[in-house]
């Protein structure tokens, strides 16, 4: 099967060549060392003419929007899934406090207010939020919405036990929650004193810490409202009470989900998201073969694969030999990175020269290779990925110039750190993904070239965090110096894309995503990032993160990557949004009736 | 001799057994899904890592760990499962608890739907699917091995034969996605991949929506069946009864069907037998060649998804199938050769 | 296994017609024979039926064209029988006895199968005409009994069902009348309580029941012709009398025309009117039965004598088998085809080697195709065969 679960298994912090929740995407071709398999993009219409702008701008209403799901995910219920997909698609039937912009490129990175009549108003040195709520909000049955609505469904979603898939940002965030917390336990929600309903139109979160960016908390799915009277627990999700402008008709599970148009949603409660709203319908078939997908897109027999991963292999080769489909795809970037990790527990890579050395030798177009070329990645040259607001271009070790390595160079540095004649080491990666094995294969061969001598290791995917790569006493005690990995953002800013991968304080005994970036300044910057309010001064400290991350040598970069998704013609008002790097699913239409 | 009693007891004697192996089935899949990951080293809340979502901390892994049972010995969670099966138990969705009547298969991990109406949701369309399908492949495949055996060495047994061994070895997400590009998306006659209407709702649209799946997984079996056949009907119609037959002035058409096919079908009743059991436990491969909500599909998402409860529903439905198609063959093998029945 | 002795010496050759032999039952049965079998000649040579034959075969030939060659299995065969007869065919497996049978019967599968000559049944040619009209043929006025009555009947459907099914196809009746039939032919064959054993299937009958039914099958619609082929063999030796005696009382009764084909003697021995016998698709040997098992003229028939088990001989040590192996039906011995077998080829100068011996009548009503003279043929009966049987 195609994407399974995409936010998918604890531990494992996504797929070689998944989704990431959030993510952004500027234009494709944005990597530094590859400009193939971006360009071309033809006039009007053509290859990438979703990306960064609108194909086929739109406002005509009406038709049937069909999305195709190889693979079920997590849950329809907003307040438990950690889909990107499910993310982009509940839109259409639940409104949040505040929302991603749907827009093209990196205006959709953007937060807007959505339920909410403004971003959130921080108080209490950013650990008190406020918002309030527009007037007019209805649900699907024309009962008023309230913050009180909101509150709940926040408040289910902390129940973990009951609702184990999404984030545990407020579970983490909010103050006091207390251990276990189950609105189900606690009917009048007495126990959950960190989030205020004065009144109806108005919220207030308490936080446990100062955080600046509370808005993309704001954002979260689980915002939406949620009727306590309506709540069935695990079986909400067969009908969602409606809050956005459709509503559930058929659901049946791993099979397919219908929406019709809610009558009681009311555009003038909306001006600020950019929801379209076009079609009448909207129907997701869940369970297609992924191939079949790829011919039913291309048929027009299917609208869009929901996944927003990419073609198959197969489909492929048949888009890039002929021009005919080519000029209906995009190949936006997405905000993953798939890089790898230098160990500095391990000798002699606490020596910041011979960690150059391994920089300035790998061979960055292998890399590439191993993730389908320059149709499936660009090459890095930073941690960063492009479409991560606050990403700065840079080249600090030249990768632009010796794509291919540069094990001159490599040596010098060898004599400086007082390896001359190269050193030995292992690189270790997971056994299920022969992409990793392949970047572990590429290392090994270019390394060799500057007298690195590199033994490869795999380990089982499952417990590669828990008992191997993610565990520093283990790597350390078996001299895994190199360590394949792969990462990809909540949302689209510095802090959803780093902190979990650079910040030294989040280094626990096992289970680690951070697998040895411990730098003080890193630390500082990130502090110093969670009190700014003031968003673009933030994202020049992630910025400078990432920099200090590249100056001290700890990654190399590797890909950012990228997909190839196919767009029939006949779509409207299709843009690839750089909140989640696929096409925006509350604004597209058809014009197929 | 056929006493309906030694009959009766007989069936009896054979649905006792039957619901034996069933549990043996079950405890030998729960085994393999529950115990074998524990043996292998791994943790409950290692197992339970899986069913969370991607920023959960320890605690709240140990919590799920804790609702899914995996804290539990293997044996009080083989015990619930299996007191389900009989009794049927209760589950809790937060709002509340919902009662899963017997036989209760469990929840998915991951939806936390029962599985059991899932399963019957889907087994209209695995039934269509195989219904349709043995009906098409036992035409195709006995009429042209009937007629290569009869024509034997002419050019048509040849061909016949050549596009036999095709069919069987071609795999159906070949032969499916090759037909659906040509038939579907190229010439527009056959239904798109993932078309499916319930036959109560719309008959026709039942039989077009399934006609290429039927054709493609009936290419399969008919090969197979066609080959089978005409090696039956070669062994068949050189036998000493045959000659019989024509002696007796018989037409040739009564000689080569009442005669000859009749005997020579008799093995293949319990080849299909099997066969139609093994498919109604899910058409996987065609399934999820033509994106069909059956069984099979369902079976290839749990397995997917880790969600284990899903994979042993499958699993003890399949085995199901099969164990009523082993009795059904034994039953059917009965009426159509006598000397089973008298012996 | 050694020759047995010839003490052949040309003296003995001279030896007397054996035509004199008049007046016993035998006589009057060659005589009557004598109608039968008239009007041969030469090889398979073509002579106007007999005005009273029933089934007249002439110059038969049933060739099999296979990838190593043409096998004759018949070649060139005639002979008449009229109603109420008994033709006893004889010979050892590939003589081409049951290829005629098959032929009669128009079993043979067109296409594989070259077949010429004449084989009028009741004044209809059979060679040639149309398979259908052969087929409304089979199973009303000619009709078979096989070997072995297991695998010659249907093991799937019932023993009634299978006279039923022969009995409708030639007459329009109704399944219940055709049952009653069954029944009534069961119980003719001698089955005890045949309307509830017509409900049987093959396997529940015993050997001997099962050749009755079967014979009950084909006789179901009263053939003017059966063809009985080999159908004791699969029996033990009681039931094998019983059966035999059970033919002979049902043709007395429908006045049938029956040819028995066996490789044993013994078997034609009590029943046959006639018998001829056969090697490598020819007829070496053709007369009344008492005729060839008092004066037989072919050194292949003597042999066939002389490996017959007798009940009335004690010395069973000096049971002499016919040396050597039947001839290929592709490459057919030169000359007479027993040549290579035959330990008296020596005495007709050459002549076996390399001349075929026609079909002709060595006495009146005995036909023979042998080189030897008729005083070396009765010398040797005399002096070497006739003493040792």
């Amino acid at each position: 099967m195609k994407k399974t679960r995409i936010m998918a298994v604890a531990g494992a912090m996504a797929l070689a060549l998944g989704l990431t929740a959030c993510g952004g995407s500027n234009t494709s071709g944005t990597g530094t060392g590859s400009s193939g398999g971006s360009g071309g993009g033809a006039a009007a219409g053509g290859a990438n003419a979703a990306i960064g702008k609108i194909y086929n701008p739109s406002d005509a209403k009406g038709g049937t929007l069909r999305f195709g799901a190889a693979g079920d995910w997590d849950s329809v219920d907003p307040g438990d899934t950690y889909y990107g997909l499910s993310w982009n698609f509940l839109r259409n039937y639940a409104r949040t406090l505040v929302v991603f912009k749907a827009a093209p490129g990196s205006e959709g990175t953007k937060l807007v207010p959505d339920m909410a009549t403004s971003l959130g108003k921080a108080s209490d040195n950013n650990q008190t939020w406020t918002y309030t709520l527009r007037d007019g909000l209805k649900y699907e049955d024309g009962t008023p919405i309230t913050s009180k609505d909101v509150k709940y469904g926040i408040a289910r979603s902390l129940d973990k036990d009951t609702f184990p898939n999404g984030p545990t940002y407020f579970n983490d965030f909010l103050k006091d929650v207390p251990e276990g917390y189950s609105v189900y336990k606690d009917k009048d929600l007495a126990n959950l004193k960190s989030i205020e309903t004065p009144d109806d139109k108005t919220i207030v979160f308490h936080l446990n810490k100062p955080f600046s960016s509370f808005d993309y908390f704001a954002q979260l799915a689980s915002t939406a409202p949620v009727p306590q009277a309506k709540d069935t627990g695990t079986k909400y999700k067969e009908h969602v009470i409606s809050s956005g402008p459709y509503k559930f008709t058929t659901y049946q599970s791993g099979k397919l989900l219908e929406l019709d148009r809610n009558p009681n949603y009311d555009p003038a409660t909306d001006p600020d998201s950019g929801r379209k709203a076009l079609p009448d319908k909207l129907t997701v078939q869940i369970g297609i073969n992924a191939a079949d997908l790829d011919n039913r897109l291309m048929s027009g027999d299917l609208d869009v694969d929901i996944a927003g991963t990419g073609v198959q292999a197969a489909a492929q080769g048949k888009i890039l030999a002929s021009p005919d489909l080519k000029k209906n795809t995009d190949n936006p970037t997405s905000a993953r990175s798939n890089y790898t990790q230098i160990n500095t527990d391990v000798a002699p890579f606490d020596n910041i020269d011979c960690r150059k050395a391994v920089l300035l030798a790998y061979d960055k177009t292998g890399y590439q290779r191993a993730y389908g070329g320059s149709i499936g990645a660009d090459i890095a040259t930073s941690l960063m990925p492009t479409v991560v607001p606050g990403h700065q271009d840079m080249d600090t070790y030249g990768f632009k110039a010796k794509p291919q390595g540069d094990p001159e160079a490599a040596k010098a540095e060898l004599t400086k750190c007082g390896k001359p004649d190269g050193f030995e080491t292992t690189v270790a990666y997971r056994n299920e993904r022969p992409k990793e094995k392949a970047v572990a294969e590429s290392l090994q061969q270019s390394l060799a070239k500057a007298g690195i001598k590199v033994t490869l290791k795999g380990f089982p995917s499952g417990d590669y965090f828990k008992l191997y790569a993610g565990k520093p006493d283990y790597a350390k005690a078996n001299g895994l110096g190199l360590l394949v990995m792969s990462w990809g953002a909540d949302w689209p800013d510095g802090f959803g894309f780093l902190s979990q991968i650079v910040d030294s304080r989040v280094i626990r005994a096992a289970g680690n995503t951070n697998l040895g970036i411990k730098l003080p300044e890193v630390d500082k910057l990130i502090d110093q990032a969670l009190g700014e309010n003031d968003t673009s001064k933030r994202e020049t400290i992630w910025g400078q993160v990432d920099k200090t991350v590249m100056d001290n040598a700890v990654v190399l970069p590797g890909v950012w990557p990228k997909a190839l998704i196919y767009r029939p013609d006949y779509l409207t008002n299709v843009f690839v949004t750089d909140a989640y790097n696929f096409y925006d699913y509350a604004a597209m239409g058809t014009s197929k009736k | 001799m056929g006493l309906p009693t030694t009959v009766f007891a007989y069936l009896v004697k054979r649905l006792i057994s039957a619901v034996v192996l069933l549990f043996i089935i079950t405890a030998v899949v729960f085994a393999i899904f529950f115990l074998l990951p524990r043996l292998g080293g791994a943790s409950a809340d290692d197992l339970a890592s899986r069913y969370v979502g991607k920023s959960a901390g320890a605690a709240q892994i140990h919590e799920t760990a804790v609702r899914l049972g995996f804290t539990d010995p293997i044996w009080v969670q083989y015990g619930r499962f299996a007191k389900g099966l009989v009794a049927g138990s209760d589950y809790y969705t937060g709002a509340g608890y919902d009662h899963c009547p017997a036989p209760c298969l469990g929840y998915s991990f991951i939806t936390q739907n029962p599985v059991l109406p899932d399963l019957l949701d889907r087994l209209p369309v695995t039934m269509s699917l195989a219904a349709g399908a043995a009906f098409l492949w036992l035409l195709g495949g006995i009429s042209t091995g009937v007629v290569s055996a009869l024509k034997r060495g002419s050019f048509i047994d040849r061909a016949a034969m050549t596009t036999a061994l095709a069919g069987v070895s071609l795999p159906i997400f070949f032969t499916g996605l090759l037909s659906l590009s040509i038939f579907s998306y190229g010439l527009g006659w056959t239904a798109p991949g993932g078309s499916y209407t319930p036959f109560q709702e719309n008959p026709l649209m039942w039989a077009y929506d399934l006609l290429l799946p039927w054709i493609t997984l009936a290419f399969l079996y008919a090969a197979a069946y066609a080959r089978l056949t005409r090696a039956g009907m070669l062994e068949t119609m050189n036998e000493d009864y045959i000659r019989t037959a024509r002696a007796k002035g018989l037409r040739e058409h009564d000689v080569v069907v009442r005669h000859g096919l009749r005997a020579a079908l008799t093995p293949i009743v319990t080849i299909f037998g099997l066969d139609l059991g093994l498919l109604l436990g899910g058409a996987i491969l065609t399934e999820t060649t033509f994106s069909l909500p059956g069984i099979g599909q369902y079976a290839v998402q749990a397995v997917a998804n880790n969600d284990l409860p899903k994979v042993l529903g499958v699993t003890i439905l399949g085995a199901l199938f099969i164990v009523i198609a082993n009795l059904v063959v034994d039953l059917l093998y009965a009426v159509v050769d006598p000397r089973v029945r008298t012996a | 296994m050694s020759q047995p002795s010839k003490p052949t010496t040309e003296a003995s050759v001279a030896a007397q017609p054996d035509t004199s032999e008049t007046g016993d039952r035998a006589g009057r049965r060659r005589r009557k024979s004598a109608a039968t079998v008239n009007a041969l000649d030469g090889i398979g040579g073509l002579g106007a039926p007999a005005p009273d034959s029933f089934l007249s075969v002439r110059d038969l030939r049933v060739h099999f064209p296979t990838d190593d060659g043409l096998v004759k299995s018949v070649d060139g065969l005639s002979f008449d029988l009229s109603r109420g007869k008994t033709l006893g065919i004889v010979g050892e497996s590939g003589s081409g006895k049951s290829v005629t049978s098959m032929a009669i019967m128009g079993l043979h599968k067109p296409g594989t199968v070259q077949m010429t000559g004449s084989i009028r049944l009741d004044g209809q040619e059979l060679v040639g005409s149309s398979p259908e009209a052969v087929r409304l043929l089979r199973g009303k006025k000619m009709a078979m009994i096989f070997q072995d009555p297991l695998s010659a009947m249907h093991p799937f459907y019932t023993v009634g069902h299978q006279i039923v099914e022969a009995y409708r196809m030639h007459n329009d009746v109704s399944t219940s009348v055709a049952k009653k039939h069954a029944v009534e032919m069961l119980d003719r064959v001698g089955i005890p309580q045949a309307s509830s054993r017509v409900d049987d299937y093959p396997h529940q009958f015993s050997g001997g029941m099962r050749q009755r039914a079967m014979i009950a099958m084909a006789l179901s619609c009263s053939p003017d012709l059966l063809i009985a082929d080999e159908p004791t063999t699969a029996l033990d030796v009681t039931v094998q009398a019983q059966i035999l005696d059970l033919v002979r009382d049902l043709q007395s009764e429908f006045n049938s025309a029956v040819i028995i084909i066996t490789h044993d003697l013994g078997v034609v021995a009590e029943l046959s009117d006639d018998i001829m016998v056969m090697y490598a698709g020819r007829a070496v040997e053709y007369a009344a039965a008492e005729e060839v098992f008092e004066r037989p003229k072919h050194p292949y028939t003597w042999g066939l004598l002389s490996s017959m088990p007798r009940l009335d001989r004690a010395r069973i040590d000096r049971l002499r088998p016919i040396p050597g192996a039947p001839p290929s039906l592709i490459n057919v011995p030169s000359g007479c085809p027993f040549h290579p077998r035959c330990a008296y080829a020596d005495r007709t100068g050459g002549l076996s080697q390399s001349q075929r011996p026609p079909l002709e009548e060595k006495a009146p009503g005995h036909y023979a195709a042998c080189h030897l003279t008729p005083e070396q043929r009765t010398a040797i009966w005399e002096t070497d065969i006739k003493p040792t049987l």
